[in-house]
């Protein structure tokens, strides 16, 4: 007999029980490894609720203050674990709630599964009362859904889910389940799912492909790498690490792709995109050979497309065919997982350096020191300048902190300054753009590494968009460090206003609250910064608490975040200034 | 790569579950991609339906449409073929007064050259069913327009190819 067959015997002959659609929820949970999930409850989820009070001791239920808060935590939690985010919310508001964190997860590819609650099966239809359609307004931002209305069908469409959610390149999994499922009792057995016939997870790498691959890579005179989360997403940091000290590429990232490799390895050059270093975005358009790994050519990092990297011959490592000649045409596709697909490369790769072709990105390194990071983390004007905020964070916590940061010029600042000695270090929101990420993704990414400093860096913008999340902070005693960078703005549409539109501030400035009483109000140790010479304790006294803690530090109304690549323009028309 | 428009037949296999419609064709519209017919029906194979969808679109175009079709998790596999590739037929009903089927001996020519069929006739309509290409059924359509139609419907293209399609392989080999 073989394994299979053994398996399947074994779950026959597992004693079935007689259980509620509801207590089948959560002992599928159990089954899957859940041992805390986010939610809020109301009407139609009730009855699971009322089985997780039965289960305390087993799964941890964090109420979020909304339910959009409980989906960004559920991908903190899943970006910093690599483990399935779980979130929970009723029918009608509370499930359109979770659309936008949903959205996030499936464009950032974040494992997540979502269950919602939904009125009883024969009220399906009728406009009942919080009565949404959440399988149909949910299917354009899902890596799959489903909606159950019999009991019976709980175990294997929750199998389902988390195979899917966390298979291949992950992606969120909504399962919505009437009312009437959760009361039905039936005969509940758990099996996890091992696969499905129409879902291929993982495309076989070939190995002519990656031949090709190495033949190119072997000739190139001006190789340069873009790295993306598909090396995280993969585990496959070690062995690109082992790539690119053989070969001695220089690589650069995407935001979603860094931390993967510290940022002081001597080939790592920098960010690529909008915001990103000077140098990497230039020879994106000087290299011969561009070798993308688990990365999704967004169009915030090539720019106009017609005058990308049209010099270079292209190598595209990715799990995720669909992604191959969708925005760049490749001219070698290695599909597969990074980590796969790099361990058979590897030994292809003849040992170089490209001390020439690196030295012209430490050339142009130091022209975009001269120009803008000297300024942005030395300043000699009065005004603290966020950066500089960065800076410091980075020395108190000698980069090892888990970095979360919302959507805008300080989640731009975070990711060019921060210090990343450790992969999963950095948690934003790329490809959505979602303000008011930041504050509850930095309380999942707590909980899930408690050992691990968090430090969320948000906007006074975007901080206000999930503001009520500091309630979870404060009831789950989450030690989250938080830091708003407060210029009193919008700030980067201020920035865009100002470059693109004659300086009209149109709604982009903000009167504030008093953001001190506010933390003071939800019991979080609270301190205001407005001088340069007070920077450095505060952040020691954030960072030396043991506690959440929130420090607001006022920066300059008016910084620029440079270099910056023009909306629709080509990557070497960067602008420094 | 062609970079004209060309009518292009798309065939999916996939499960026949609930829902996927709305993912396929959330696939179009996102791309504000007019369907131009679009049909759904069992295929050869037990338990795995089949969309027939007709499209205009260049190369490039539509091998990124099919990638997108192919991520989705209920999608067994998804081909694209050109006119030339495939045998295909629409079908379409009309519905017209009784009384010209007695008196316009032309309309019964038009029927008889046309091989269309007539379903049934009653004492006030006869409904005529005609099997072909586009051209021919426009062709009927044009001609019975003349004497005045009372009720017209057309189906969506269905297809089939003339090169094999390895999708029972592809089955066979997950069940192993």
């Amino acid at each position: 007999m073989d394994t299979q067959t053994i398996k399947q015997k074994q779950y026959l002959e597992q004693p079935k029980e007689r259980i509620s659609g509801s207590e089948a929820i959560v002992r599928c949970l159990l089954a899957e490894g859940v041992d805390i999930l986010y939610g809020y409850p109301g009407g139609a989820i009730m009855p699971v609720y009322d089985e997780l009070f039965k289960y305390q001791d087993k799964i941890h239920h964090v109420l979020t203050r909304h339910e959009q808060g409980a989906t960004h935590a559920a991908q903190g939690y899943a970006r910093i674990s690599g483990k399935v985010g779980v979130a929970m919310a009723t029918s009608g508001p509370g499930a359109t709630n979770l659309i936008t964190g949903i959205a996030d997860a499936q464009i950032d590819s974040t494992p997540m599964v979502c269950i919602t609650g939904q009125v009883p099966s024969h009220l399906l239809g009728s406009d009942a009362f919080q009565e949404t359609d959440i399988v149909g307004i949910s299917t354009p931002v899902t890596k799959w859904n489903h909606q159950i209305t019999k009991a019976s069908e709980i175990p294997e469409v929750i199998a389902k889910a988390f195979y899917i959610a966390k298979s291949g390149r992950p992606g969120p999994v909504l399962i919505d389940i009437t009312k009437d499922a959760q009361f039905e009792e039936f005969d509940f057995q758990y099996k996890k799912c091992e696969g499905i016939r129409s879902y291929k997870p993982i495309p076989e790498t070939n190995i002519e492909s990656v031949k090709a691959a190495a033949e190119l890579i072997n000739n190139a005179k001006k190789p340069m790498i873009i790295w993306g989360q598909g090396v995280i997403l993969g585990k496959a940091e070690e062995e690109f690490k082992a790539v690119i000290d053989k070969t001695g590429i220089p690589s650069a990232w995407t935001i979603m792709g860094a931390s993967a490799i510290p940022t002081s390895h001597p080939l790592n050059i920098g960010m690529v995109g909008m915001h990103g270093n000077y140098a990497p975005n230039v020879l994106t358009n000087e290299c011969d050979v561009l070798i993308a790994i688990g990365m999704r050519f967004d169009d915030r990092v090539t720019g106009k497309l017609d005058e990308y990297a049209t010099q270079a011959k292209v190598i595209h490592f990715e799990i995720d065919p669909a992604e191959i000649d969708k925005n760049v045409k490749t001219d070698v596709a290695v599909l597969g997982n990074a980590k796969e697909s790099l361990e058979l490369l590897l030994p292809l790769l003849n040992k170089n350096s490209h001390q020439e072709w690196l030295q012209k990105f430490k050339d142009l390194y130091a022209f975009e020191f001269e120009k803008v990071i000297k300024d942005d983390l030395h300043p000699t004007k009065e005004g603290l300048t966020m950066g500089e905020v960065l800076k410091e964070i980075n020395i108190q916590s000698k980069g090892k902190a888990a970095i979360v940061s919302d959507v805008g010029q300080h989640q731009m600042i975070a990711c060019r300054y921060a210090e990343f000695n450790e992969t999963k270090s950095n948690i934003t929101s790329g490809g959505l753009g979602t303000m008011g990420f930041a504050l509850p993704a930095a309380i999942g990414a707590k909980m899930a590494a408690p050992e691990r400093e968090v430090v969320a860096i948000i906007g006074d913008g975007g901080y206000q968009m999930t503001i009520q999340e500091l309630g979870t902070i404060f009831q789950q005693k989450a030690a989250v460090k938080i830091v708003v960078l407060n210029n009193e703005f919008l700030g980067m549409v201020r920035q865009w206003q100002q470059l693109f539109f004659d300086k009209r501030y149109a709604s982009t400035e903000m009167t504030n609250p008093d953001f001190i009483t506010i933390a003071k109000g939800y019991y979080i140790d609270a301190k205001r910064v407005t001088k340069r010479e007070d920077l450095a304790n505060a952040v020691s006294e954030m960072m030396a608490s043991k506690e959440a803690y929130f420090l607001e530090v006022c920066v300059e109304k008016e910084n620029n975040v440079f270099p910056m690549v023009p909306s629709g323009a080509s990557v070497s028309d960067i602008r420094l200034e | 790569m062609d970079i004209e428009n060309k009518t292009y037949t798309i065939s999916i296999y996939t499960e026949n579950n609930i829902g996927l419609l709305n993912r396929v064709s959330a696939i179009f519209q996102r791309r504000r991609i007019n369907i131009e017919s679009l049909n759904i029906s069992v295929s050869e194979i037990e338990g795995v339906s089949r969309f027939t969808i007709v499209v205009e679109m260049t190369e490039d175009q539509i091998k990124k449409i099919i990638g997108q079709i192919e991520k989705q998790i209920e999608v067994i596999k998804a081909y694209y073929h050109t006119d030339e590739e495939t045998i295909y037929q629409e079908s379409a009903m009309f519905k017209i007064k009784s009384d010209l089927l007695f008196e316009e001996r032309e309309i019964q020519n038009i029927i008889k050259e046309s091989n269309a069929q007539i379903v049934t006739v009653n004492r006030d309509f006869f409904v005529l069913e005609k099997s072909g290409r586009r051209h021919e059924i426009e062709l009927l359509h044009r001609e019975l327009s003349v004497f005045g139609i009372l009720q017209f419907t057309r189906s969506g293209r269905i297809a089939v190819t003339k090169e094999p399609m390895q999708i029972s392989q592809m089955l066979k080999a997950f069940n192993q």
